[in-house]
């Protein structure tokens, strides 16, 4: 007994010592000496890059600069923002439309740039909603969402929105495989084999406006596509997905869908499938999805549902489809910039199957095929690979390229990015992150173009790197400097909900895409706008009252309304009229049930208000806008139903005063 | 009578004046940039023979604060006149090609001169009449302040510095004038002795 004691204690100290002295460094203390002076920028200079990342659970995307790691703006997408009105406002709210109503929230994932020629061109940023499979574009010049749409025969919309070379299609790839919903969905979930699919949305991008369209989508075995990216160079007109349980399991995925030793990815020559559909092979299918646009002269969004899209069903063409075996549960699919490599990166993998595009068609031409997958042909792993990289660390999720040959790898398991050869799969340089890192994200790192020098790892736990808030820490990013042969962490800094992707690019290309610095009042044709204090009004209709109101430095007019009864629906239509940069003004109105609005110079934005108390009721301005930002304000009296105030507004004058009952 | 004729290179130079009179009418004469804290990229206002240009709404938004009265176009009789008054300017340099006398020129050059004298004068009104006659009412006062602008140069206003300068028309027009003297001088000064 004794001695047992004895070498128990042993065994708990010796371990420790060798615990202890095989302590892997942390990454705390890998900043150099210069970090802080090479991410200052110093007041009155800009950052070199924006970074743009997923808002995660918060659904929305935050603007970041970068060296400095300072959040510029988030802006909002899939999510009400009470900030600023973003799916409060009458004229927002049609944005967040679906086909099964109105949906306010979502989990944001990723972002892509859009691309001319394969180079990251600043004019619009897509994103994913995984929740709602939905898409977003989001115009650049404006920092606004300017188009949503939803994605039929959909479920976890995950492996989106990634982009072809020339911005040609967004693509999105459901996570979960589900019945279609032109098929019977009413089916026990243990007939996943049967009855659930897979589907691929092809979104037809237009090369001026941006304006999206679904253009079709491919009907493919029911797995789980987790990630993609889009071939380029050489291998444009083809996309990539990574496809996990193709065990197809329906109930504890992490034991049963982790069975195969080699999931996929799945190439797809999406030029094929432009001939099929072409040629007629398409059906049409009934469906329902909304498609939500934004108008920048009416400052209007207008949600139209649509009833039909069209399906090929890939698994029948035999040419369109090929799948590469891949290592245990793939998550990132990445390709290099000449278009040759294919990086898969398997979630349980010890090592990163690295594919060659030249051998993949190689292959294909030779019908080097170990079988097939519900239809799909099976590539023979050893014809298609390039090679692995041996060792590089454990959990490989997602790779991006700095355009000299190298590729950079995050590791989940053992949180750490490693440096490698594309050619010789050698590794070159790893460095710790904290904890557990996610995606990564270099400026154009996933371009033809990558513009190098800085690193950006996101991180999903952020135990004791900033001051503790609680249970729930801040998320987090780390920016490390890949100009050397060395990678150095930089920066530490915090972000929003729970950073997924990212995009970057650097500033002047965002910043002169012809960026928008007020709204033009004479272009603004929103149906009841008021060009000038002149056209103020308010007018009853029914139990409806329209008051068409303007703001400007500092008063709004009309700022006395009377004649406002207990279960009325109020619509303030607001225009601003300031034409200056920066002089944004807000609105709210005591105890209002949404939000408050925030409108930009020239832009008309809408309110509504049932009032229920009879009372006299303020209004003011929520964004400082002038020293006499605090006298710009008003007030409405509210009368109780049926009483017979007349209707009357003013500004600046003091009416007879109306009849008290 | 022979000696009042004009040499070759001063009938180039009167047609030159004449373009210079009509490319004024075209471009901002004047020019008052206004610089603040707020406003890193700077407020302008410019005149133009026939209208103000520039960011006037927006320095009619600032104005309100001192209670300066707004500026508008149609309020000043000046941009109804000025562009004839170029355009004659520019007639007259061409007409003088032909009327070939340079007692006539001399007359041209001191009627310019007084025109731009007068120009100053009124100008100088306008500024003083803007500055001066606030409304009583203002948000803003500053006992003992005005906001007359310079008439040339620059004078801080407030927190904003307010520089006044001529603009490219402004250089035409001053580059008609020394032509003119130049011509002038040339013809009264060297012609004689040869
Ligand atoms: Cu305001």
């Amino acid at each position: 007994m004794k001695n047992k004691f004895v070498k128990a204690i042993l065994v708990i100290v010796l371990g420790s010592a060798l615990f202890t002295s095989c302590k892997p460094k942390n990454s705390g203390d890998a900043v150099s000496g210069d970090a802080a002076q090479r991410v200052y920028v110093a007041p009155g200079k800009y950052d070199e890059f924006y970074n743009f990342v997923s808002g995660g659970f918060s659904g929305q995307m935050s603007v970041y600069g970068l060296p400095s790691g300072r959040m510029l703006k988030v802006v909002p997408i899939f999510s009400q923002d009470p900030e600023s009105g973003w799916g409060f406002s009458e004229e927002t709210k049609p944005m967040l439309n679906t086909s099964e109503g109105f949906i306010p929230w979502d989990d944001q994932h990723h972002l892509e740039l859009s691309q001319t020629n394969g180079e990251v061109d600043g004019r619009w940023i897509f994103a994913n909603a995984n929740n709602t499979p939905r898409i977003a574009r989001v115009d650049l010049k404006r920092f606004k969402t300017a188009e949503i749409i939803e994605l039929p025969n959909s479920a976890g919309n995950h492996s989106s929105p990634f982009i072809t070379e020339n911005t040609e299609y967004v693509v999105a790839g459901t996570r979960f495989g589900v019945p279609g919903d032109y098929e019977n969905g009413d089916v026990p979930i243990n007939t996943y084999k049967e009855n659930f699919k897979g589907h691929i949305s092809f979104i037809k991008v237009d090369k001026e406006s941006g304006k999206m369209d679904l253009s079709f989508q491919l009907r493919l075995p029911g797995v789980n596509f987790d990630l993609s990216h889009a071939g380029k160079g050489k291998s444009h007109g083809w996309f990539f997905f990574t496809c996990y349980n193709s065990e197809q399991a329906n109930t504890l995925l992490e034991v049963n869908a982790s069975q195969r030793d080699k999931d996929f990815i799945m190439a797809v020559n999406w030029k094929k499938a432009e001939e099929y559909i072409k040629a007629g092979k398409g059906k049409i299918e009934k469906t329902k999805y909304a498609h939500n646009t934004w108008n920048d002269e009416t400052h209007t969004g207008t949600s139209v549902i649509k009833d039909e899209v069209l399906v090929l069903d890939a698994m029948a063409m035999k040419d369109i489809c090929y799948l590469m075996p891949c290592p245990k549960s793939p998550h990132g699919c990445d390709v290099d910039p000449t278009g040759e490599y294919i990086v898969g990166s398997g979630k349980l993998a010890a090592l990163i199957p690295v594919f060659s595009f030249d051998k993949m068609i190689n292959a294909i031409g030779k019908k080097d095929y170990e079988g097939d997958y519900e239809g799909i042909p099976v590539l023979k792993y050893n014809s298609v690979l390039h090679g692995e990289v041996q060792k590089p660390g454990l959990g490989p999720l997602h790779t991006e390229f700095d355009g000299k040959g190298n590729a950079y790898t995050t590791f989940f398991v053992s949180s750490e990015v490693v440096k490698w050869d594309i050619k010789t799969l050698k590794v070159l340089d790893r460095v710790p992150t904290y904890y557990s890192v996610g995606h990564l994200c270099i400026p154009g790192g996933d371009s033809k173009k990558p513009f190098g020098k800085y690193l950006i790892a996101y991180n999903k736990i952020t135990k004791d790197r900033y001051l503790p808030t609680g249970p729930e820490l801040t998320q987090s990013a780390q920016l490390y400097d890949i100009s050397g042969d060395k990678m150095q962490l930089l920066l530490d800094f915090p972000t929003i909900g729970e950073p997924h992707y990212a995009q970057a690019a650097p500033a002047d290309l965002i910043r002169n895409n012809g960026q928008l610095k007020i709204y033009d009042i004479k272009k603004n044709n929103h149906p009841r706008v008021a060009k000038g204090e002149k056209e103020t009004k308010v007018v009853r209709e029914g139990n409806k009252v329209h008051v068409y109101m303007t703001m400007v430095r500092s008063h709004f007019s009309p700022d006395n309304i009377e004649g406002i009864k207990v279960g009325d629906d109020v619509y303030f239509h607001i225009t601003n009229l300031e034409q200056d940069w920066d002089v944004p003004h807000g609105f709210s109105i005591r105890r209002a049930q949404t939000a408050e609005l925030l409108i930009m110079p020239g832009e008309t934005s809408t309110l509504n208000w049932k009032p229920t108390k009879v009372g006299i009721v303020p209004f003011y301005c929520t964004d400082f806008c002038s020293a006499l930002h605090q006298e710009m304000s008003g007030y409405i009296r509210v009368s109780p139903a049926g009483s017979n105030v007349p209707l009357s507004y003013s500004l600046g004058t003091n009416l007879p005063a109306s009849s008290t009952k | 009578m022979k000696e009042n004729n004009l040499t070759i290179l001063s009938k180039v130079l009167l047609v030159i004046v004449g373009l210079l009179f009509i490319g004024s009418l075209f471009v901002p004469m004047w020019r008052i940039e206004l610089d603040a804290p707020q406003y890193p990229e700077g407020l302008m206002l410019q005149l133009h023979a026939n209208k103000i240009g520039g960011d006037v709404d927006i320095i009619n938004g600032l104005n309100h604060y001192i209670g300066m009265a707004t500026l508008h176009t149609e309020n000043f009789f000046e941009f109804t006149i000025l562009p004839y008054v170029f355009g004659t300017f520019a007639f007259i340099s061409l007409i003088l090609v032909f009327i070939n006398n340079r007692k006539a020129v001399f007359g041209f050059l001191i009627t310019f001169v007084l025109f731009v004298i007068l120009s100053g004068i009124d100008f100088y009104r306008w500024n003083y009449e803007y500055g001066h006659n606030l409304d009583p009412n203002a948000a803003i006062k500053v006992p003992g302040m005005a906001y007359q602008p310079p008439l040339i140069g620059y004078k801080q206003l407030l927190n904003f510095g307010a520089y006044s300068i001529p603009d490219i028309g402004g250089w035409m027009l001053t580059g008609a004038g020394i032509l003119l003297f130049v011509v002038v001088l040339k013809e009264f000064k060297f012609k004689k002795s040869i």
